[in-house]
């Protein structure tokens, strides 16, 4: 906190700065999900959003997926490109939206 | 308060960093974007969602984005053109400057971009996100005027619609001829798609019609599941002629309507003309092309290996062995956007991992799919081990029609996500 009360410009830079912070933050691989994974509402789509899920059902759904033990499309194969720490950064990203 | 309190708790550590480098930075960062498809549109939202200070301008000269993805659908009769079709006004309600010109050049030095009417766009960064050029000439006989005859339909728009009135025009028992070039080109398992959603408007409405694939290639994308399906929907129907069986055009002839290979001329009622292709010109004129006529890029950055500050995304980068697809160029645009807007804050970008999920129709509702997880290797886009691969060959219907509703979810989604 003494950088916000001492220097108060250096806290609206930093407030400024909120957006990279985020997206600095945002953990590999969790922007590419947005593709199919809408991150609008409204959009007509059989697969499931992310933004605000549990992140520990997209934890558990990326295990099972990677297990080959959720009935899956492509995801079974994706799936298997995240280690578990990565998928865990992800879900946890996409539950804090 | 909650908020900022978390918030500032977050960034303390960036605090000091920050106080530094912004005092010298000026206050708007500005980024220019080349081209509003996939890549540009996506990247330039990205780019504003991350740092709302940098100025975004998009160079585009055509109001409307037509999409590829998709546009084989409208080739055979099943979906209408406009359905593809995207205007890009609701991007400069997100505060992105919309330069509706052409660019005609790109000095690297005087880091700035050389529009149309003759105006110059300063930039700090600048995203080339041009798609492809068709290599005019490259197929001996096959120019601008030839494809009027024998269309590529390979962007989508007028030559779209002119294939969809060939084959609506051409009489039961016609042949059709689809011309495939070498790899790499837009799209890897488009011209297969192609063949078969006309396969299907053929078998409906032209029974006793044929296609032949003449083919530059020995081997495709998910081969065995295209192979699989024709047999099982459209036996006899489609006849696909490999490279070694001398299937590669070597020349064509517009005024008769044929295309040679070194065995045989064709001469069929409809040809469709795949060229090779190209980066788009603006990356040629901006020195960023090597000499496969595309742009090497750093794996994490997507920044030109060419010039510094300037960083390709799309179908026109060499992005290692991520195809050129839609899916492809949007998930680049994100992770480009994320890097350049820490770079621009003196951050180090970090390496990231970008995935590709590329569906095809066989049917209206028989899709299939291949995907992957990419990661940079050794100064390439490397599959990460164990995540490549296309769906099961023996899945039953449930799973290709479950695909198929999958790739429609998809293309609305990503269309939303670049443009709505």
């Amino acid at each position: 906190m003494r950088c916000r009360s001492a220097y108060p410009a250096v806290a609206l830079l930093a407030i400024a700065q909120l957006s990279v912070a985020a997206a600095a933050e945002m953990p590999p691989g969790a922007s590419s999900c947005s593709g199919c994974h809408a991150v609008s509402t409204g959009v007509e789509t059989p697969v499931p959003g992310l933004i605000g899920r549990p992140a520990a059902d997209i934890t558990t759904a990326m295990e099972q997926f990677r297990a080959g033990q959720r009935p899956a499309t492509v995801m079974d194969r994706i799936a298997k490109g995240f280690s578990q720490a990565e998928a865990a950064a992800i879900a946890a990203w996409y539950a804090a939206q | 308060m909650t908020t900022r309190r978390r918030f500032l708790h977050g960034s303390l550590g960036l605090c000091a960093v920050f106080t530094v480098r912004f005092a010298r930075a000026q206050a708007s960062p500005r980024v220019v974007v080349i081209g509003g498809g996939f890549a540009g549109a996506s990247c330039a939202r990205a780019l504003k969602r991350f740092d709302r200070r940098i100025a975004v301008t998009l160079v585009e000269r055509d109001a409307m984005f037509t999409a590829c993805p998709f546009s084989n659908e409208v080739v055979a009769g099943l979906r209408e053109l406009r359905a593809q079709e995207f205007r890009l006004d609701k991007l400069a309600g997100d505060g992105i400057e919309l330069a509706r010109q052409e660019a005609t050049g790109i000095d690297p030095q005087a880091r700035a971009v050389a529009l149309a009417d003759g105006a110059r766009l300063s930039y700090d960064r600048l995203i080339v996100a041009p798609g492809i050029d068709l290599r005019w000439g490259a197929l001996p006989g096959y120019d601008e005027a030839a494809a009027e005859g024998m269309p590529h339909a390979w962007k989508a728009g007028a030559q779209t619609l002119l294939l969809r009135r060939q084959l609506e025009a051409m009489e039961d028992g016609g042949l059709v001829v689809i011309s495939v070039p070498a790899n790499p080109y837009r799209c890897p398992p488009g011209p297969y798609e192609r063949a078969s959603l006309i396969a299907h408007y053929l078998k409906a409405k032209k029974p006793h019609s044929k296609l032949i694939i003449l083919d530059a290639k020995d081997a495709f994308s998910k081969q065995k599941l295209f192979q699989n399906a024709w047999v099982e929907l459209y036996p006899g129907l489609i006849e696909w002629v490999s490279l070694s069986a001398g299937g590669k055009v070597t020349s064509v002839d517009a005024k008769a309507r044929s295309l040679a290979t070194d065995f045989q001329v064709y001469k069929p009622a409809v040809a469709n003309v795949i060229p090779p292709q190209k980066a788009g010109q603006i990356a040629e004129l901006g020195g960023i092309v090597d000499r496969t006529g595309w742009c090497p890029i750093d794996p994490v950055t997507f920044e030109s290996s060419a010039q510094p500050s300037i960083h390709v995304i799309g179908d026109a980068a060499i992005a290692g062995a991520m195809p050129k697809s839609a899916f492809a160029a949007n998930a680049q645009a994100k992770v480009c956007a994320a890097a350049v807007a820490a770079l621009l804050a003196g951050a180090a970008p970090q390496s990231p991992k970008v995935i590709n999920t590329c569906y095809s129709l066989v049917a209206p509702d028989y899709g299939i799919s291949v995907a992957a997880v990419y990661t940079p290797t050794n100064g390439q886009l490397a599959e990460v081990a164990g995540s490549s691969g296309v769906s099961p060959t023996d899945a039953p219907s449930s799973v290709r029609t479950a695909e198929a509703k999958i790739a429609d979810g998809w293309f609305r989604t990503i269309t939303t996500e670049a443009f709505g």
